[in-house]
């Protein structure tokens, strides 16, 4: 083996470069690669699969790994159910949808909807708004903090910074006292502020980065040429931050989607997201766990569908200011 | 086409002042160069004259017309960035077309404008390009298309050809001048680079620390400098400059150095004793056995037909051009004569040039 190597390094120049990987390299690191893809994909596979067990495969131990599907999980995500006598079954009508079969088969009937849609939505709205409300409010303060000579611009920025290296929670007891004088507790509006404001500070940094990397000169030329700053701002500078901006929103969707501590203090009935909705989703003696699982599994869909849709500029996007063009 | 003028032009950034006190009149139709070192304020001067910056104090008249706080936009200006500072997101036909799609011209008339913008600077072939596909060359020219397209009353540049290769930027020299004087508008042209300047320039205005040291035609600057930084500054290798104590008395044709007496051009004025400084070109030196400054050679540099040969003298070390026929042996001590009619004084507490029979009356900026 090693004379094999020894010999096939004169014929390849390449074999020291330190540009090509060696072939040992580039298996050893895919090899990694792939180990941990593992690692973090198998969980996310469990989810998936939990979510077509019934409640005793679910629970299981050894656990399952080959099982029947069905989709009690899903049904019992999205039905409140009742228990009945056979007796009561047997005499009603025979069942018209294919999930009312299935209910029945454990000797219930379905009750009316539950309230993972409306949470769901709620999660959509307060997600992608403040989100929104974020990168909008950070690309200003970013764009101003990069172009203009703003006085103690150092300690703003280190201000808007520090208010990140607090862990949101310790302000949790302030926060609710303050929501619940001004009403905002339980609304959507409240959760909105509150993830924009936990937000804004990533933004600004992170959009300050990009901002900085455009040369000033694209401005300058436009407003030379006929623009006002606004004009500029839009047509010229936003254009080019379109990788910030993406890559920014998506860590802020990330947090605003994923925040549980404050969602289960301040949302209970009508602005309730999904994080605190999915654990206390109960069945028969206890958790649920199939809808947990199904309920999780929809959850992580809308922010892997905003990354894969965003994925090109977040690439770009994560490796910002490692590049000088 | 415009008259630019600037007056008492003063900027300052927190503590420190970029630009003090310009004074001077850019004449319609000029070719006119900003020259210094970096942060000498040239390139604040010209922001200042673009609207991208506001002055401290001082004003800007354009044709007679204050504009010092008017927006950029609003001053019929065009300027042209070191980095072309073309729009990445649009091809070039778009950045051609950009400022008068600004000034909300119809589309048709825009893409004519653009074709015979295009036509000028002969790129029409890369109009449906993309800027990042284009060689420095070709940025600059589309750069320039953009800057000429809505015919502004005055064109700044602000070092166009810094990020352009040595060869490159020769060409450019050639195209940029004969672009002005095909379109005869006002240029304002940055650089810190004396050939540029040198070969481009009508005025040239030399800058340093904020202050406008001289300004004047390449030739006066070069035969005439009116400061000991100016003298520095221009020619490569720079002017020699020979250190020595004395007084002056107008109608003196000789001074000594030391032991040495060296002719130069009638002197005009009276100074009373104090450390002054003989300035000599590299081209104004022969080596000559008789001379009395005397050194022994420490180098030489061949340049092809001519070689630039360092003495060290008594009085420091001079930098001598002679032809590269000429034989040089390190070590060998040489006499260096001095043409008379071309020597320079200069006072060395002010810098200042003292007034000669070889200024021929010209004024120091």
């Amino acid at each position: 083996m090693t004379a094999a190597v020894a010999k096939s390094v004169p014929a390849k120049s390449t074999a020291h470069s330190i540009v090509e990987a060696s072939p040992r390299a580039k298996a050893v690191a895919s090899g990694l690669v792939i180990l941990y893809a593992v690692i973090t994909i198998l969980p996310l596979l469990w989810i998936v699969a939990t979510a077509f067990k019934s409640q005793s495969d679910a629970i299981a131990y050894p656990p399952k790994v080959i099982f029947e599907p069905t989709l009690e999980g899903y049904v019992n995500l999205f039905t409140v159910r009742t228990r009945q006598t056979p007796d009561f079954i047997a005499k009603l009508p025979p069942p018209e949808t294919w999930y009312d079969k299935l209910v029945r088969q454990r000797d219930m009937v379905i009750a009316g909807p539950s309230k993972v849609v409306p949470r769901f939505v709620n999660s959509l709205i307060i997600g992608f708004g403040s989100t929104f409300l974020a990168v909008f409010l950070g690309t200003l303060a970013a764009y101003a903090f990069s172009r203009f000579r703003i006085p103690l611009a150092d300690d703003l920025l280190f201000f808007i910074l520090s208010t990140r290296i607090m862990p949101p929670v310790a302000v949790a007891i302030p926060i609710y006292l303050m929501y619940r004088q001004l009403n905002l507790t339980d609304t959507r509006l409240g959760m909105i502020l509150l993830y924009t404001a936990v937000n804004v500070s990533l933004a600004v940094w992170l959009l300050k980065g990009f901002i900085d990397e455009i040369p000033r000169e694209y401005e300058e030329a436009a407003l030379v040429d006929g623009y006002t700053r606004l004009q500029a701002l839009r047509k010229v500078v936003l254009p080019q931050a379109v990788t910030g901006i993406a890559a920014t929103a998506i860590f802020c969707l990330i947090f605003s989607w994923n925040e549980y501590a404050f969602a289960v203090l301040l949302t209970s009935g009508e602005a309730q997201t999904m994080p605190p909705f999915i654990p206390f989703i109960i069945g028969e003696g206890g958790q649920d766990w199939p809808a947990v699982a199904a309920a999780t599994t929809l959850f992580v869909v809308p922010i892997v569908l905003f990354t894969v849709l965003l994925r090109k500029h977040l690439l770009r996007g994560i490796t910002f200011g490692a590049v000088r063009k | 086409m415009a008259q630019i003028r600037i007056e008492n032009l003063r900027k300052s950034f927190d503590q420190f002042t970029a630009v003090q006190g310009s004074n001077f009149t850019i004449d319609d139709g000029t070719f006119f160069a900003m020259l210094g070192p970096s942060g000498c304020g040239k390139t604040t001067t010209l922001r200042m004259i673009a609207g991208l910056e506001l002055p401290t104090e001082g004003k800007i008249l354009l044709d007679g017309e204050d504009v010092t706080f008017r927006r950029a936009a609003a001053r019929d200006i065009a300027f042209v960035f070191q980095l072309f500072a073309l729009y990445p997101h649009m091809n070039v036909a778009d950045n051609i077309g950009f400022p008068l799609k600004c000034q909300g011209m119809r589309r048709r008339e825009v893409r004519q404008q653009v074709q015979e913008t295009a036509r000028l600077l002969r790129i029409e072939h890369l109009l449906s390009s993309k800027t990042s596909k284009l060689s420095g060359g070709d940025r600059q020219r589309v750069a320039l298309g953009r800057a000429m397209v809505r015919r502004p009353k005055a064109f700044l540049m602000d070092e166009p050809l810094g990020a352009l290769d040595a060869e490159f930027r020769h060409l450019m020299c050639g195209e940029l001048r004969d672009l002005h004087d095909r379109i005869g508008a006002t240029t304002v042209y940055v650089t810190h680079d004396q050939l540029e300047a040198m070969s481009m320039a009508d005025q040239i205005a030399v800058m340093n620390k904020g202050c406008i040291e001289q300004i004047g035609s390449p030739q006066e600057i070069y035969d005439r400098p009116a400061s000991m930084f100016v003298a520095d500054f221009i020619g490569s290798p720079p002017m020699n400059f020979l250190r020595f104590e004395g007084g002056l008395r107008s109608g003196d044709r000789a001074i000594a150095i030391h032991d040495a007496r060296i002719a130069i051009p009638e002197i005009r004025e009276d100074r009373a004793s104090a450390p002054l400084a003989l300035g000599i070109r590299p081209e104004h030196i022969r080596f000559t056995d008789a001379a009395p400054v005397r050194g022994a050679v420490f180098g030489a540099e061949y340049l092809g037909t001519t070689q630039i040969v360092t003495v060290d003298t008594a009085h420091g070390r001079v930098a001598a051009r002679l032809p590269s026929s000429a034989p040089v042996r390190i070590g060998e001590t040489v006499g260096l004569e001095f043409h008379s009619e071309r020597l320079a004084l200069f006072d060395v507490g002010s810098g200042l040039a003292i007034r000669t029979a070889n200024e021929g009356g010209a004024r120091h900026g």
